[in-house]
């Protein structure tokens, strides 16, 4: 699963900055059918969750309410220099991860 | 492609409720049923109340396959008051619960922006709890 994450490098600290999520994947909603009419089976995202320095910051639970190639924008607070952790799976299990480096001033 | 390929308008009307616990105003919005346990399960029964949370949605949307929308919810986020989580419900998806998000401790602005499948016009419900502990 590619994965686009736009993290800003640099940051001051207690800054709230903006973290955008791209991944790429079908989001199967289940109702479709392939070309034989049999049923394509749901397979989402489940889950991705944004972890920072460890600790878990941000969670998004998702369901087939959200398009394909899911995206996703929040903000977390700019607290030390350190690493973004992204983790994501889907209903099939298969788990995605990303991580960046982010640099703190101040 | 059944359900969700309805190329029409998708006309968002908007309704924005916000979880608060002490404000005594139960049931203000009544929904379809499925909805309504589905608010319940978020706020585990504790009262509703309009308003602080801003969803912007366009009102005519060219493909319910993919709408982009924001929700913003007016919160100083300190740690006395700060937003939990915030649900997305879209009452006339053949699955209305859309998404939920969940803010730890460092997150930032109660803030989420993403793309949404509707499938027919329909009202858009984001719910946000709140953890509001010097509540009066």
């Amino acid at each position: 699963m590619a994965a686009r994450i736009s993290v800003p490098q640099n940051a001051r600290r207690g800054d709230s900055i903006e973290i955008r999520v791209a991944i790429q994947h079908p989001m199967e909603t289940g109702y479709r059918t392939d070309d034989n009419g049999t049923s394509i089976p749901k397979n989402v995202i489940n889950k991705l969750a944004c972890r920072y320095n460890g600790v878990e910051v941000f969670r998004a639970e998702m369901g087939s309410g959200i398009s394909a190639n899911p995206y996703l924008s929040f903000f977390i607070i700019a607290a030390n220099s350190g690493e973004l952790r992204f983790d994501w799976v889907d209903d099939a299990g298969v788990t995605g991860s990303e991580r960046t480096s982010i640099i703190v001033a101040g | 492609m059944k359900i969700f390929l309805h190329r029409r308008g998708f006309i968002a009307r908007i309704a924005a409720l916000m979880v608060l616990p002490f404000v005594a105003q139960r049931r203000a919005f009544a929904q379809s049923e499925a909805v309504d346990s589905l608010i319940e399960k978020i706020t585990g029964g504790a009262p509703l109340q309009r308003g602080r949370v801003k969803l912007e949605i366009p009102t005519l949307a060219d493909n319910g396959n993919s709408v982009s929308l924001r929700v913003v919810v007016d919160s100083p986020m300190t740690p006395s008051n700060h937003v939990k989580s915030i649900h997305l419900i879209a009452p006339k998806n053949p699955r209305p619960g859309v998404a939920s998000f969940f803010y730890g401790a460092g997150a930032g602005r109660p803030q989420i922006s993403t793309r949404i499948r509707l499938s027919g016009s329909q009202g858009v419900i984001a719910v946000a709890v709140s953890a509001c502990w010097d509540a009066s």
